[in-house]
């Protein structure tokens, strides 16, 4: 069945926002799921959570009109079911095949949004014929003996049950577990604090089976709650627990005895609202009718709450972008109107322009605001995406049987949203890399006198106006002798001989590059390391790769903290000016052309004792020079251990730059990375240093 | 005649979002929308809706839960309700049914029959 009408791009941009949520829930709680299974047991709840995940996603793919999503996510549903019914039972098979289809279904919802779906057809017949076999007819219908009706449970409680909770009912009597049916009675008007706050009690108590909300004595001010709890624990406990904050308690059932009914016995405040229950002998609760039990004993400020979700806005990021544009263009207008200002002050002294400049400068203090707390909207703390990482990590050290521990540090650094999400993938794939060529197998770790349990050191800190990102893993480091191998025998170099360490390092970032022997599940996905360069670099950052043979290897991603604003060195070369950003730029430094070495038909200086690779940029970017430089300038980019001089004609100061991209055609010109405005109606190019530095290593090589 | 208000109760913003933008093709409807059972509650004495379409299948307090608390409520007792669940929940909008709901839909559904369904109980 398909929806005869198309719904609104708005409408799918909800879809998607909402599946890719449900699907990254799902992750998470497949991960705890799995965590729990190892263990023997797991909650009930969780397991119907990810059914309703599953059962949800259906619901909308189906309402939106995405078959194939909807049809995989019915599948997975059924498993669910099945499993949360009790008819199939958690197997690290079963356990597999959900970690599967959650894999699968992200997959699709990607190849749907870039509709690829076709390329799946035949994933998604063996992802149906799998659980098919699992979904055989069960062996028992592992029907308890006492139904709930023998049990005496009032008709108005079992008549709301859904299917599942009639289920999870008959497995607490099946488990000999007493049920108790709490009445309880709250303010109409602050009923879902109070009801979330005793629903957490209560959680920890026992399983928590059914909430059904009945009407109060008095249904203008309150709303009563009848909550259906199986549990093993004694009695006593429960009213402890809930004394003054409850009307009734009613038991039934359970190994104590059936069908004996309590009434929690510290109920000096609760007015007696419970009606008596059909097989149940409820004794009234001490009475006094002038306050109701919310208003003596107000519950603990924990638990969710409705309320509390909506002091949350979700905002589209692309509408977060367009403000910090405005902000961007807001910024370069007056630094248009402060140069108007300083212009007039210099032709002559005038009221107007002293007036002028300090309306400049009010203004200025007030963009700095806006600009920053803009920006504040826009920040995340890489926390978030730590989260998705760790589950990451679970899943193919599962996958790879390799023992993985993963320590994070600097959770709280916060970062611009869009560039969080650019670089989720770069570095999904870094630690996929650590994990799949880095650390061995637990068996040969042993051997080697490691800790068979290797170690991904995920880490974050702000340094200045940047943002660190290091992945750190102490398996083999990379093999520079199999590097340089593999670089000849992909024609991406000619003779090795002369190739440097550090320059080796560097043939990783080429395209068309793996070191992988055999293409296994993780790594050898088509997407190398290049495309982890790229990616950082469209976000103006930086990755760059340390290696101790033997001990590790260690990933450092430097990014701008925001993208929407960054800080750049405007430099000009041959007549033309550009921007570089100031995340890429070590030093500066005045070119002294006696300096100037040649090695390999490489220009080169000493820095330092150290050997620095000069590219000049008009050859570069092929720039036709029609006069020669009196003098001209070295900037010296790179990260970590890589350096290059940037041979440039002047250096032309420091100046906040908003990078717009460029269009398509221009994506395959690498060392450039967008366009800027620099305020006075020049457009200049911003160009890339890692691009660069890779580029040169390619025509170099 | 004042406009009637419909209260939709789904915990997919994405799904009330649909429903929402659906229904209001009527023109002279107001919607309000509830993420789960208690917001519902809350809106319910609020609020004088004329009309209630509930998923089924929410956590804390599901459909058949709201739907049992409208039904044995003398003040909302002839509230229409609309209850919506999948296929494979055939058992609870049997249950839906006899607790008194007035419709039910299947997703996914065609969203003419929403709005018959809905004009037909208004």
């Amino acid at each position: 069945m398909t929806v005869t009408h198309s719904p609104s791009p708005d409408a799918v941009r909800d879809f998607l926002a909402e599946a890719e949520e449900i699907l990254e829930e799902l992750a998470a709680q497949l991960a705890d799921l799995a965590d729990m299974a190892e263990g023997g047991s797991w909650d009930p709840d969780l397991l119907n959570a990810i059914f309703r995940g599953a059962h949800s996603l259906k619901g909308v793919a189906g309402m939106f009109g995405f078959s194939t999503v909807a049809e995989v996510a019915h599948n997975t549903e059924n498993l669910l079911d099945w499993l949360r019914m009790g008819k199939v039972s958690l197997t690290s098979q079963v356990m597999e095949l959900l970690f599967r289809s959650s894999r699968l279904l992200t997959t699709l919802l990607r190849a749907t949004a870039d509709a690829t779906l076709d390329q799946h057809r035949d994933e998604i017949a063996a992802h149906a014929d799998a659980i098919a076999t699992c979904l055989a007819p069960p062996t028992s219908g592992g029907a308890p003996g006492v139904t709930p009706g023998q049990l005496g449970l009032p008709e108005s409680i079992l008549g709301a049950l859904t299917e599942y909770e009639e289920h999870r009912l008959r497995e607490n009597i099946g488990q000999g577990r007493q049920l108790c049916l709490i009445h309880t009675s709250f303010d109409l008007g602050t009923f879902d604090q109070e009801l979330g706050g005793l629903t957490e009690q209560l959680k920890g108590y026992g399983e928590l089976i059914s909430t059904l909300p009945s009407m109060g004595e008095n249904s203008q001010t309150n709303i009563d709650f009848e909550l259906l709890l199986g549990s093993l624990r004694p009695l006593a406990e429960l009213q402890e627990l809930l004394a003054g904050k409850v009307v009734a308690i009613t038991c039934y059932g359970g190994s104590a005895g059936d069908a004996t009914s309590v009434v929690a016995p510290a109920l000096q405040h609760a007015p007696e609202l419970s009606p008596t229950p059909a097989a149940g002998v409820t004794s009234p609760a001490v009475s006094s009718q002038e306050t109701p039990p919310s208003a003596v004993v107000p519950l603990p400020d924990e638990g969710p709450s409705a309320k509390s979700m909506t002091s949350t806005v979700r905002v589209d990021i692309g509408k977060l972008d367009e403000l910090m544009n405005i902000v961007g263009e807001l910024v370069l207008a007056h630094s248009a109107i402060a140069a108007i200002a300083n212009r007039m002050r210099a032709e002559g002294f005038s009221r107007m322009a002293i007036d002028l400049g300090k309306a400049a400068k009010g203004l200025e203090r007030r963009l700095a605001d806006l600009q920053n707390g803009v920006m504040a909207i826009r920040m995340i703390p890489l926390g978030q995406l730590y989260e998705k990482m760790s589950r990451i990590v679970r899943t193919i050290a599962r996958e790879q049987g390799k023992k993985i521990e993963l320590k994070l540090f600097g959770a709280e650094t916060e970062l611009d949203k869009l560039i969080v999400e650019h670089i989720a993938d770069p570095l999904m794939h870094i630690i996929r890399n650590a994990i799949d060529h880095g650390i061995e197998p637990a068996e040969r770790r042993q051997a080697l006198g490691k800790d068979e349990r290797g170690t991904v050191r995920l880490s974050s800190y702000q340094r200045g106006n940047h943002v660190v990102i290091e992945v750190e893993d102490d398996g083999s480091g990379i093999d520079l002798a199999k590097v340089k191998q593999k670089a000849l025998s992909k024609g991406l170099l000619h003779d090795a001989s002369p190739v440097s360490d550090r320059d080796a390092l560097e043939l990783i970032f080429l395209p068309g590059f793996s070191t992988a022997d055999r293409i296994t599940d993780l790594s050898g996905r088509g997407v190398g390391m290049d495309v982890v360069r790229t990616n950082i670099a469209a976000v103006s950052g930086m990755v760059d790769v340390e290696t101790w043979p033997g001990l590790g290897s260690r990933f450092t991603i430097v990014l701008p903290i925001t993208l929407a604003i960054i800080k750049a060195l405007i430099i000009s070369c041959a007549g033309r000016t550009y921007a570089l950003p100031i995340t890429s730029v070590v030093e500066s430094l005045l070119l002294a052309p006696a300096d100037i070495r040649t090695i390999e038909n490489r220009e080169v200086i000493n820095l330092r004792e150290a050997t620095l690779p000069l590219l000049r940029l008009d050859r570069f970017l092929a720039v036709e020079r029609i006069d020669a430089p009196l003098e001209q300038y070295v900037v010296v980019v790179g990260a970590a251990e890589k350096r290059l001089g940037l041979v440039v004609d002047d250096l032309q100061g420091q100046q906040d730059i908003v990078i717009k991209p460029l269009g398509d055609i221009f994506r395959s010109i690498r060392g450039i990375s967008g366009a800027a405005d620099l305020g006075d109606q020049r457009t200049i190019l911003v160009l890339d240093a890692g691009g660069i530095i890779t580029e040169m290593m390619r025509a170099g090589g | 005649m004042k406009t009637p208000t419909l209260l939709i109760v789904d915990d997919s913003a994405a799904m009330r979002s649909l429903m929402a933008a659906t229904i209001e093709t009527l023109g002279t409807v107001r919607v309000l929308q509830a993420a789960n059972g208690f917001e519902a509650l809350r809106i319910l004495p609020r609020e004088q809706i004329d009309l209630i379409l509930t998923d089924i299948n929410m956590p804390d307090i599901n459909g058949l839960e709201l739907l049992s608390f409208v039904r044995t409520n003398p003040i909302y007792r002839d509230l229409p309700v609309i209850i919506i669940s999948t296929e494979g929940s055939r058992q609870d909008i049997d249950r839906g049914l006899s607790l008194g709901a007035n419709e039910y839909l299947v997703k996914p559904f065609i969203p003419a029959t929403l709005l018959e369904l809905i004009q037909r109980l208004l």
